[in-house]
């Protein structure tokens, strides 16, 4: 659909706006989700929640606010990416629902709501506010600088389980680094659709490396080195982690040069090295991720990490039910790092496989926005934000299930987390907007008219 | 641009596939091991999930359950403990099962493949099934009037069917309450605590699992060795044994209770009990005799399941004469359960055979369909059957007249034998009384129950007269219930 040579699709092409597809398709992520909700209920006491009427109302509205929220205002966005985000949302209303009830005195899915109804508005705000994605390009230093004042902001504050990542104002605690994230994003890809040509092409060789100059590259490694500073200051390596990775998938996308895939993958197994011999708390977990039965042997009982693995496999091919589990048996964080472990344990691999796929299709549908966009900062941003979920998912996923050591990092919209869920709608919304702006007919084409004009709806 | 974005996509496309197949190696691969590991505690969880099925005595469960509401939910409750926890052992959250409870745990758990109607389908979906139900072959009237008759003095009565092996009852005294060992916390580790140091030992199983002297009764096992060895071929005949008893090869004399036994005939001695003679007849069958016979009652047998382990009766493989001699009068290092002597008896009362003795009838689902039913099988031929007729003509004389006269029923034809059985060092321990007996109704065609009593506390003195003084009236009551039911039965 792309021609190499200019970066941009065919003139004339018209897209289809399907917004029809996209209600339909929510309609179905609100019934899937009050399914499960009642099937819990029915799962623990034999009835049907008395709220599953209220909650599947409330889901509903939010999904139909923001669904004509695009349909006036991005009427050409990718019709998938807002069910998706609502089915993932209200599945993980459902787990922490049904974690709930393992724990008489904390209504998180309550609080949760609450939030996404926060998330959603946010969302509203930015799909009506932000006409165009390529207003954002003009607040990349506004944007960095918020993204420190906000990442340093924690360390004023009281850490909250050996992590410095929370800011706590009355009742309400909130977890900035989640928001940075996207600042930061949008800095990069500020930053480096800017300077891309001077990154690639400038600069000293050595060797077989392209050594850009230090006036273009210094800023942006300086910005990079002191975020992931900061985290690992604050012990949010699940973060620094993101961060990294993030950075080096722009760098590499905007720059083609694959040597800084090695120079950044050099530098972090040095940071890893470093942090992971230096901080107890990690070597801890790099500890329990190499041999999460040594506790057992101990005569300690199961670890976390042990606690998750006996979910999973609990759960087998079909799992045991909604509501029908033990994954309450990780004790501490099963609503938010471990959340996957209740979806892996009640869905079996057959529903966990659904669940990655959701993702899948939401970062793929991300690229393909990004792809399909003809300015690079944009493409860039709509890549840089559809990796940030890529990853994310990918470290905690891979870090509860043993595949990499564990670090903290929320399942996006799946997790209990104000903060999380908030940013993870932000992120939708920009790819809405991006997505919109990919789509939508150019003016040069709409004044040759070649097509006739879609009909409003029409899908 | 584009082809780097694409290589982007590529890379979390090969993320997303590392997740997949990692989630296939935790979630089936590994997920076998990982659900068996021991520290896991969904296996308790899982197990305690559902109520268990229920232990059945005369058509009436003796178990119950109950909701704890607690991670381990279902308890399991005891309605007649004390009377039942013989047959039935325990099943605790805390410290895991016995008895009846741990032999037949996968069907009372309801795991026993056997319990679904599709066990493969079963397998696939990894489905657990209601518990399934374990009927014993216990008659309650028997087993009550057995712990009634024991009356929380320290013992053990075991009846059995001689024809089928059939364990009618089952009873240790002094007893306890299963229930108080269900579930988890603090009052359970109490109570285990307060019946494991108590100096009654309230858990150990007397019937099965405690080992005593038989003392005299085991003179009946002799007295088999000795007309199946042709040692003694007319019952009535003098016997040529001296009184006092030099025991072989020492210059210890072997002391009789009772009188008139110097060169007294079987008959006579088991009458009346002598140990002269049934020492010297041990010495004359030789170790060899008396082991081949010992072994065929069921001696030194460590493999009995009824369906709980049962310990090992001992009789020693190499003594020497002397020793032969007290080890044919119970003493020495001669041990037995009373299941052992009950199966004595019965071996006796069943023309010489003994049936595998067994405890539990059948199995079924929830529903009450049988899964799987023990029914009768020969275990052992103990003696010829012409031995077997002798015997029971030389204990019935016993009750008649003789030491067993308070275990005659009227209008029923009742053989026994008594013992008493010194023990400890220089026999200063408390005697154990024993009674041993079959009970068969005049219009019956074969014995209906055959029966061993021990009692350890005993206020006895040290004469045969206190196995037929404490002993021999519980296994008249209990016998006596065992003709009732029997006569019921057949109208």
């Amino acid at each position: 659909m792309t021609a190499p040579r200019t970066d941009a699709p065919p003139p004339g092409v018209r897209m289809p706006k399907r917004r029809g597809v996209e209600l339909s398709l929510l309609v179905c992520a609100v019934l899937i989700s009050v399914y499960g909700y009642a099937e819990v209920g029915l799962a623990r006491s034999g009835a049907v929640p008395p709220d599953a009427a209220r909650y599947g109302a409330g889901l509903g509205l939010l999904a139909l606010v923001a669904h004509l929220a695009v349909r006036f205002r991005a009427p050409y966005a990718d019709p998938l990416l807002l069910p998706i985000a609502v089915l993932l949302n209200g599945l993980g209303l459902v787990l922490i629902y049904r974690l709930d009830l393992e724990t008489p005195n904390d209504h998180a899915a309550a609080t949760q709501l609450v939030w996404s109804t926060l998330g959603v508005a946010l969302f509203i705000v930015v799909v009506l506010l932000l006409r165009d994605h390529r207003a954002l390009q003009g607040y990349a230093y506004v944007s960095v600088a918020a993204a420190l004042a906000l990442m340093i902001l924690p360390i004023f504050f009281p850490a909250v389980n050996g992590a410095k990542i929370w800011i706590r104002v009355g009742g309400l605690s909130f977890q900035p680094g989640e928001f940075a994230k996207i600042l930061l994003a949008v800095f990069f890809a500020a930053y480096l659709a800017a300077n891309r040509n001077a990154l690639a092409y400038t600069g000293r060789r050595i060797w077989k490396f392209q050594f850009p100059t230090g006036r273009v590259l210094g800023p942006i490694v300086a910005i990079w080195l002191l975020s992931v500073g900061v985290l690992v200051l604050e012990r949010d390596l699940g973060t620094s982690l993101l961060f990294f990775g993030l950075f080096v998938i722009m760098l590499y996308v905007a720059t083609g040069r694959t040597g800084w895939i090695a120079v950044g993958l050099v530098l972090a197994s040095a940071g890893a090295f470093l942090v992971g011999s230096l901080e107890p708390h990690v070597h801890s977990r790099v500890q329990d991720w190499l041999d999460p039965f040594a506790s057992i042997r101990a005569g300690d009982g199961p670890g976390q990490l042990a606690q998750s693995l006996f979910s999973f496999a609990a759960g087998g091919m079909l799992g045991s039910g909604l509501g029908l589990g033990h994954s309450v048996l990780i004790g501490f964080a099963t609503k938010s790092d471990f959340i996957l472990a209740t979806a892996g344990e009640e869905l079996g691999l057959v529903g966990l496989t659904a669940l990655f796929l959701l993702y899948a299709l939401l970062v793929a549908r991300g690229y393909r926005a990004g792809l399909s966009l003809r300015d690079p900062f944009g493409r860039l941003l709509a890549i840089g934000l559809a990796s940030i979920v890529a990853l994310q998912v990918f470290v905690i996923a891979g870090g509860v299930m043993g595949l990499i050591p564990l670090t903290g990092m929320a399942m996006p919209f799946l997790a209990q987390g104000g903060s999380s869920v908030v940013t993870n709608w932000v992120i939708v919304a920009l790819l809405i907007r991006v997505s919109d702006s990919a789509r939508a007919p150019q003016p040069d084409d709409a004044d040759t008219g070649t097509l006739a004009p879609v009909k409003e709806g029409a899908s | 641009m584009i082809r780097y974005a694409r290589r982007a996509a590529a890379l979390c496309l090969v993320l997303l596939v590392a997740l997949l197949v990692n989630s296939a190696r935790v979630m089936v691969f590994e997920a076998e091991s990982l659900d068996d590991n021991p520290a896991n505690r969904r296996i308790a969880i899982n197990r305690y999930a559902q109520p268990r099925g229920e232990i059945v005595v005369d058509g009436k469960p003796v178990t119950g359950s109950r909701d704890s509401g607690q991670q381990l939910r279902w308890e399991r409750t005891y309605p007649q403990g004390p009377l039942y926890a013989p047959l039935t052992g325990y099943s605790s959250q805390t410290y895991g099962t016995t008895l009846v409870e741990h032999a037949e745990d996968a069907i009372l758990a309801g795991t026993d493949p056997m319990l679904a109607p599709l066990p493969l389908w079963n397998d696939l979906t990894r489905g657990r099934q209601p518990g399934g139900d374990v009927v014993t072959t216990i008659r309650s009237s028997m087993q009550e009037a057995a712990f009634r008759g024991l009356d929380g003095k320290r013992g053990a009565v075991v009846a059995v069917e001689p024809y089928s092996g059939r364990i009618l009852a089952l009873v240790s005294s002094p007893s306890y309450d299963p229930g108080v060992l269900s579930g988890t916390g603090r009052s359970v580790t109490d109570a285990w605590k307060r019946l494991n140091t108590s100096p009654n030992q309230p858990m150990l199983n007397r019937a099965l699992r405690q080992t005593y002297p038989p003392g005299s009764t085991f003179k009946i096992v002799t007295a088999a060795a000795a007309l199946d060895a042709g040692a003694v071929r007319d019952v009535d005949a003098p016997t040529d044994t001296p009184d006092p008893f030099v025991l072989p090869g020492t210059r210890q004399v072997l002391p009789n209770e009772a009188t008139g036994c110097a060169d007294a005939s079987l008959a006579y001695a088991i009458q009346w009990s002598c140990n002269t003679v049934m020492a010297g007849l041990g010495v004359e069958v030789g170790l060899d005799g008396m082991l081949d016979t010992v072994e065929r009652f069921g001696f030194n047998d460590t493999g009995l399941r009824v369906p709980s382990w049962v310990a090992k009766s001992n009789f020693d493989r190499e003594m020497s004469a002397d020793q032969l001699a007290l080890s044919s009068i119970g003493q020495f290092d001669t041990t037995a359960t009373p299941l052992q002597m009950a199966m004595v008896a019965s071996a006796v009362a069943n023309n010489g055979e003994i049936a595998h003795p067994y405890l539990v009838d059948r199995t079924t689902t929830s529903g009450g369909t049988t899964i799987d039913r023990t029914g009768r099988r020969s275990h052992r031929q103990a003696m010829s059957p012409s031995t077997a007729m002798q015997l029971q003509r030389l204990m019935v004389k016993a009750v008649e007249d003789g030491t067993g006269t308070n275990a005659a029923i009227p209008g029923a034809r009742v053989g026994g034998k008594t013992g008493t059985a010194q023990h400890g060092f220089g026999n200063t321990g408390t005697p154990y009384a024993w009674f041993i007996a079959w009970a068969q109704a005049e219009d019956a065609a074969q014995p209906a129950v055959a029966v061993a009593v021990v009692v350890e506390d005993a206020e006895a003195s040290r004469t045969d007269i206190s196995g037929g003084g404490s002993a021999a009236p519980i296994a008249k009551s209990v016998m006596e219930e065992a003709l009732r039911l029997e006569a019921e039965a057949r109208g």
